[in-house]
């Protein structure tokens, strides 16, 4: 009896799991073919949108640049304080140089020039200088003193074979891999150029003499050697040999961009990108003549508003209208209002320059009707006004046709019944009629304000210098500075902004009364 | 109730109305409705009744003619100004307010103090019996709910005149039939004027102090229920309102009370002559179906019988319907009570059924 009973609770069981088991199979296939019927579509959109894009913000705190072409000048200024008034030792100098050597015959030396440059201008050109300003440094001491200890330094086939180990590799990095690229820049053998044998000194200074001498391969001796024989190349002097190159060299503040840039992830572009760069104690404001973004986005934002603002002002009577209208005609309406559609955004941006402009129609239109003098032309283009009246134009569709389709659902009831109640028709438009087209304005005014502020070409046109928005800084720091760091920097800001001004939307409006038809 | 046309609390003088300037929707309607009276308009859709609610309510304009409110003209007064409460077929109650700011909202544009506009709310609800609803939002509220809302709404702001424009068109039957006699009940208690429109006839007799029957944009006929349903006074009224078995004939003999009729089928009856033009001329000849006797044993004295075959019989539970062919006409329908010693016809049986010649009316053909 006991067994029976827990016999028929067992099946009982089992039989719920092979239910449930049933009903997730179904609904996996049900999943299956829903994700198959957009697989074509996501796979499009991964590939040629949001992985590019994903890439494109990563840049924005992407700094591998300065590593890895001054990774040994990167190592050697780990132990210079930037708070210091000093420069970095000599040591560094030794670094740099074999690092700009191998960068200088990779042409790398102007990129992480300029890449130094956009945190501190002027850097730029003492990368540039290097290429011609290095042949002339002697390094042939060092050079001399391998040689000296053993002819096999000459031979890179020979030292090829002794970095085989791995051990002595780990030992010292740098050489190893300066070997490794000029062997592969010169792959027909022979002697190594000098930054080899400047790399060699630098790391021999503060390699392990106990782990050298570890080392069962014949270079062991010998670099043990030359670590104790190290100190005869003391007068050899780099920094004075750079700073005859430039004096610029000698300014702290160069070191202090190196060290404070090198790591690879950085947040200096966003810190860039709001008017802010790193300084000794953590971010701080630019110098106001080279504030400018805080400035621009404030301008996107306030201007944007005012665009959607104007939209909504000139749509909503617009909607009313369409809305009010029986629908045969309200359709042919609703083309009207598509109608700007059908041609391209360049040719109407280019519409209102004709018509703005202080030749243009509207101005002469008006000193024909005496409206104004011929002096007095208006100038409406090239700034604020302009980029408003054509981004309006441009964007009053997307506010009109949520509006319209939020009315259209609206019966005509409400305001009837309103007015039986007793309601002026003002009192039943304001308190019954207005508050059930919220969702309307809401959708509407989301979706301009959001196309707003990343628009491009417009402002472009017509916007001048003072109408311009985010998004052209954005395109000339992607078109023309080629700072694509800054660039991503300012774009994720503006993602940013967004999703704020989405989720703020959200908890103050709720997505859900959003209807856009 | 006799209503003297010329002192009706609401009267429509040869009011007209046309929307497309070529058909008329409203073709000279002369009514005049009595203070505290419950009138419907009840009529097949398209016949204009929708349109006099409006007109009167101040959404339509009159094309020709006048509306007079106690005396006064009203034909430009705007809709605001009117004080007529209305309620809505689909209730119109504002879906982003709750139910006591719909009820205080013709208060508050009446610039009504707070503690009377609160008192004036509770009243209403109480009289719906929906108090204890005030914050719910319309769309939390069932149909039936929110049709005593919107019946509430529409008289907490004391109106003397209420147009209802079928209100109970969105609800199930039997919550139909309660709202009917809630609203019968209201009007009684309060006193109020009720324009009432519906296509529903069982609405109208139920309800109403008179019914006005519109068809092509006039009134066929204005009368109370019971006069509406026992003395139609042209066929479409007795088409359209209950039940009835109508066979066509030709007038043979005409006289004060009484006219002779030849059926189609050959037989003559006589009938009340109501609505005939002279001797010869084509009627339609009426007889409600529960006023059929299918025995003839049963019949009365003086009662008319004629021919009839079973066509078919359906019981439906309180009542049996038969349907006869009779003179011609196949769809003869005859109810009657399921009483103990009814006779459950078959198919194919051949009988005589009978009728009083006063239950009988010759119409316009």
């Amino acid at each position: 009896m006991v067994t029976d009973t827990a016999n028929r609770l067992r099946s009982q069981a089992e039989d719920s799991v092979n239910l449930r088991r049933k009903l997730n199979r179904s609904l996996r296939m049900q999943k299956v073919r829903a994700l198959l019927l957009i697989a074509p579509l996501l796979i499009f959109i991964l590939i040629s949108f949001l992985f590019p894009i994903a890439d494109m913000l990563f840049r924005s705190v992407e700094n591998k640049i300065v590593s890895q072409v001054l990774p040994r000048t990167v190592a050697s200024l780990q132990s210079w304080d930037p708070a210091n008034s000093d420069l970095p030792n000599e040591a560094t100098f030794r670094s740099i140089y074999a690092d700009l050597a191998i960068a200088v015959e990779q042409r790398r030396n102007t990129r992480v020039g300029t890449r130094l440059n956009y945190e501190s201008p002027g850097i730029a050109s003492l990368f540039r200088k290097v290429k011609r300003g290095m042949t002339k440094i002697d390094v042939s001491s060092f050079i001399n003193f391998f040689n000296d200890l053993d002819s096999n330094f000459r031979d890179s086939e020979w030292l090829a074979r002794e970095f085989s180990e791995p051990e002595l590799a780990k030992l010292l990095p740098f050489s190893a891999s300066a070997l490794e690229y000029w062997r592969v820049e010169n792959p027909e053998g022979g002697q190594p150029d000098s930054y080899l044998y400047v790399s060699l000194a630098v790391e021999l200074i503060s390699a392990s003499k106990a782990e050298l001498g570890e080392l069962e391969r014949p270079i062991a001796d010998f670099l043990v050697k030359a670590q104790e024989q190290l100190p005869r190349l003391d007068h050899v002097n780099l920094r004075d040999a750079f700073l005859e190159i430039d004096r610029k060299w000698g300014e702290p503040t160069v070191w202090r961009t190196i060290k404070m840039y090198s790591s690879t992830l950085t947040t200096g572009y966003l810190l860039n990108s709001i008017d802010m760069k790193k300084g000794l104690d953590g971010p701080e404001f630019r110098d106001d003549s080279e504030r400018l973004y805080i400035k621009i986005f404030i301008r996107t934002l306030v201007m944007s508003l005012t665009i959607t603002l104007c939209s909504l002002l000139l749509g909503y009577p617009v909607a009313y209208f369409l809305a009010h209208q029986p629908l045969r005609r309200a359709n042919l309406y609703l083309i009207l209002v598509l109608l700007p559609f059908w041609t391209s955004l360049l040719v109407r941006t280019s519409a209102w320059k004709v018509l703005l402009q202080q030749e243009g129609v509207i101005n002469d239109f008006m000193v024909v009707l005496r409206i104004i003098d011929d002096s007095g032309r208006l100038i409406m283009i090239n700034n604020q006004f302009g980029t408003i009246v054509a981004m309006t134009h441009i964007l009053l569709p997307f506010m009109i046709l949520p509006l319209f389709s939020v009315m259209k659902t609206i019966p005509e009831s409400y305001v009837r019944a309103a007015k039986s109640l007793g309601a002026s028709s003002w009192t039943a438009f304001r308190r019954i009629y207005f508050p059930q087209t919220m969702a309307g304005i809401g959708a509407g005014s989301v979706l301009v304000f959001i196309l707003a502020i990343g628009y491009y070409i417009t402002p472009e046109l017509v916007g001048g210098t003072k109408g311009t928005f985010i998004s052209n800084r954005i395109a000339y720091h992607i078109s023309s500075s080629l700072n694509w760091g800054l660039a991503a920097a300012l774009a994720s800001l503006l993602f940013g902004a967004v999703l704020v001004l989405y989720w703020v939307y959200d908890r103050i409006v709720g997505i859900d009364n959003v209807k856009l038809g | 109730m006799p209503i003297d046309a010329n002192t009706g609390f609401v009267r429509f003088e040869g009011v007209q109305k046309t929307y497309d300037g070529k058909v008329l929707v409203v073709k000279d309607l002369n009514l005049s409705i009595g203070k505290g009276e419950f009138l419907t308009m009840l009529g097949p859709s398209g016949s204009g009744k929708t349109t006099c609610l409006l007109m009167l309510a101040g959404f339509e304009t009159a094309t020709h003619g006048e509306i007079l409110v106690d005396g006064k003209p009203i034909n430009n007064i705007p809709p605001h100004k009117r004080g007529i409460g209305m309620v809505f077929q689909n209730y119109a109650l504002f879906p982003h307010m709750t139910v006591a700011e719909n009820l205080a909202f013709p208060l508050d544009v009446r610039s009504v103090g707070r503690d009377e506009r609160d008192a004036k709310v509770k009243r209403a609800l109480d009289m719906v019996q929906m108090g204890g609803f005030e914050s719910r939002r319309p769309l939390q509220l069932s149909g039936g709910q929110q049709q005593r809302i919107a019946l509430a709404r529409a008289l907490v702001f004391e109106p003397d005149l209420v147009l209802m424009d079928e209100p109970l068109g969105a609800l199930d039957k039997q919550l139909r039939e309660h709202m009917q006699f809630e609203i019968k009940h209201l009007h009684e208690r309060l006193g109020v004027t009720v324009v009432y429109v519906t296509h529903d006839q069982t609405e109208a007799l139920t309800m109403s102090d008179r019914v006005a029957v519109f068809d092509d944009g006039r009134i066929q006929q204005l009368a109370a229920p019971d006069h509406l349903y026992e003395m139609p006074e042209n066929s479409f009224v007795a088409q359209f309102i209950g039940e009835n078995n109508t066979l066509m004939g030709i007038v043979e003999e005409l006289s004060e009370d009484v006219a002779s009729v030849r059926l189609d089928g050959g037989e003559i009856v006589s009938a009340v002559p109501v609505n005939v033009g002279a001797v010869g001329e084509r009627t339609r000849v009426s007889v409600r179906p529960e006023r059929v006797e299918l025995d003839e044993r049963k019949l009365p004295s003086g009662a008319h019988t004629i021919a009839a075959e079973v066509q078919e019989f359906i019981y439906m539970g309180d009542i049996f319907r038969t349907r006869l062919k009779v003179a011609g006409n196949e769809d003869f329908i005859v109810k009657s009570r399921n009483a103990s010693n009814q006779t459950r016809l078959s198919p194919g049986e051949k009988i005589k059924i009978g009728w009083l010649p006063e239950d009988c009316r010759a119409l316009d053909a």
